[in-house]
């Protein structure tokens, strides 16, 4: 079936905003396929293909690849000559990319030398969520444990898989989108044409892209173009080398920049019962554990898709944990203050969500719970023939999702499991 | 189909804390796929892991045989441990015979049956001491 073209539907393909395939260099052996947590690929006619239903645009299958076939996808460096006048969001991962950096200031007069107007720093705009998140704490105006939505790719996990949850989630904006949105107001008042307005993020992963790009938590998007921190290093590195009067922009902490690691959330809102988690596998085993109501006594869950945080997003240049030492080093240069919201005289609502993001049903197997449980049926008898090898010959992740697919109809009835077809001609 | 069900069984291995709750999550995900209310759903896995818990931390493991059917879940949770002496006091919120390390650990806050009560909609607990222990709760869906 053939989707209309509206401008609704654009947004929401995930395909154009999360990951795609370069078929040429794929070479169908199943590594992504194994390791996606939401099943999401399937290897068939040798190459790999993704139910984008069902993608969190968690990068784990770029990162993975073996023959780098996986392309995150993002807005090209190109499309700086989009906006008249271009105000730049560098997230908090980005200064963990270059070596010997000793101040925040080189990137940021860097990024003005590259043709920016202004910047906005996304790590100050961390540090407002922080202290409206712990006023929200502590105000017990959310239910424990809350759960951290500054990853996208989580939010969407738990979306789609942990709709027990969805009353947990922490209902502020991410700190993208605070930048964006108060960037572009500061822009508008100093009289700047709204139409000559340009907002352009630079990311680290893919989710962050689809996030923004679809607006999650938002009415709509506040951000025009979502470029990679590793298109904004290979231009950033030559300029910083010549930069010879470096003004002071920065106003970002080290709180601001922990943001960027793992942890740095969790430790921003000074509670004493909080956990952090990274790596999607290790963030399910938290979503699972909160809903067999064993972390009921936690009150605040910061989960990142990505090992060791957003340094570890798949659009970075640096290795995590290289990256994370250096954020470490840098932090202990910074200011150990942090940006209070009191002090922006906005109220608490302008942080908060818009509109609430809603759970999707990807793994219903149908509308009807009676058909459903036919379904079910269906599938459990066959899962009972299969050898439960798990070994992916037939293009499904496990014996149990290729069940599924034949019940689905989304391969033919009469497909023959590989494994047990190669038993039979022995 | 009313009447049909899906049967599923789970080994708890005792002392092994990493595999508590996996069959608590197997049993989830096949709520979800069937489309059963998350309260429910959440009523389920409180239930099944409170179970699975004590099986690991009193009894040295045991089995969980999980029935679904269109409207209800039926669990039975049995093992071969040491039996409860006491279950009237066993039932009581905050009693706990849990072992010092494991309550250290954080499990054994002695709300393990009381929550699997609370949660489930039907509630039966048999204990022999010396012989064993078989708890069998039903999850109605709403």
């Amino acid at each position: 079936m053939k989707t209309e073209f509206t401008l609704t539907n654009y947004l929401n393909d995930k395909s154009l905003h999360t990951v795609n395939l370069d078929p040429e260099k794929c070479k169908g052996c199943i590594t992504c396929m194994r390791r996606c947590p939401t099943e999401a690929i399937r290897v068939r006619g040798g190459k790999a293909s993704v139910d984008y239903d069902r993608c969190i645009g968690c990068g784990e299958c770029v990162r993975l690849c073996p023959h780098q076939a996986k392309l995150p996808s993002h807005d090209s460096w190109d499309t700086l000559g989009d906006f008249k006048y271009k105000i730049v969001l560098p997230p908090p991962s980005l200064y963990g990319q270059f070596n010997n950096l000793d101040n925040i200031d080189v990137v940021l007069n860097g990024l003005i030398e590259l043709g920016f107007d202004e910047v906005y720093e996304v790590g100050l705009a961390a540090e407002y969520i922080s202290s409206v998140t712990k006023i929200l704490l502590d105000r017990k105006e959310v239910k424990k444990p809350v759960i951290s939505t500054a990853c996208p790719a989580i939010l969407e996990l738990i979306m789609m898989k942990y709709h027990n949850l969805a009353e947990n989630l922490l209902p502020v904006l991410a700190p993208v989108d605070v930048a964006a949105k108060m960037a572009r107001e500061r822009a508008i008042a100093r009289g700047i044409p709204k139409e000559d307005i340009g907002v352009y993020f630079i990311s680290p992963c893919p989710a962050k892209v689809f996030a923004l790009k679809t607006g999650i938590g938002v009415n709509q998007p506040y951000v025009d173009r979502v470029l990679s921190v590793a298109d904004a290093y290979m231009r950033l590195v030559p300029v910083m080398n010549n930069i010879k009067d470096t003004k002071p922009i920065t106003k970002m902490c080290a709180t601001g920049l922990r943001w960027g690691v793992s942890r740095g959330e969790a430790n921003a809102i000074f509670h004493e019962k909080t956990i952090a988690a990274d790596g999607v596998e290790n963030c399910v085993k938290i979503l699972e554990a909160v809903e067999d109501g064993s972390l009921d006594d936690i009150e605040f869950i910061e989960l990142n898709a990505c090992t060791a945080g957003c340094v570890g997003g798949v659009m970075n240049v640096e290795n995590p944990f290289v990256a994370r030492g250096r954020l470490y080093q840098l932090a202990r240069k910074m200011s150990t203050g942090v940006n209070n919201v009191t002090d922006l005289g906005k109220s608490k609502e302008y942080f908060l969500w818009e509109e609430s993001p809603v759970v999707k049903d990807v793994f219903k197997l149908d509308e009807d719970r009676f058909t459903a449980m036919s379904k079910l049926m269906e599938i459990e008898s066959t899962v009972a023939t299969l050898p439960l090898a798990d070994c992916g010959l037939c293009g499904a992740p496990s014996c149990r999702a290729y069940a599924e697919d034949l019940v689905a109809g989304i391969i033919p009835k009469d497909t023959k499991c590989p494994r047990l077809l190669e038993e039979e001609r022995k | 189909m009313v009447g049909q069900f899906i049967h599923q069984e789970y080994l708890v291995a005792g002392n092994n804390f990493n595999s508590a709750g996996s069959a608590s999550e197997a049993v989830k995900s096949t709520l979800k796929k069937m489309g059963v209310a998350s309260a429910d759903i959440r009523r389920v896995a409180i239930a099944m892991y409170e179970g699975e818990i004590n099986m690991v931390i009193h009894a040295g493991g045991g089995v969980a045989v999980v029935d679904i059917y269109y409207d209800k879940v039926n669990i039975v949770l049995s093992d071969k441990g040491g039996g409860i002496e006491d279950l009237e006091k066993a039932m009581q919120p905050g009693f706990s015979t849990a072992p010092e390390a494991v309550q250290r650990l954080g499990f054994g806050a002695g709300m393990g049956l009381p929550n699997m009560k609370k949660y489930a909609d039907k509630f039966d607990i048999q204990s022999e001491v010396g012989v064993g222990t078989t708890v069998r709760m039903t999850i109605f869906f709403g």
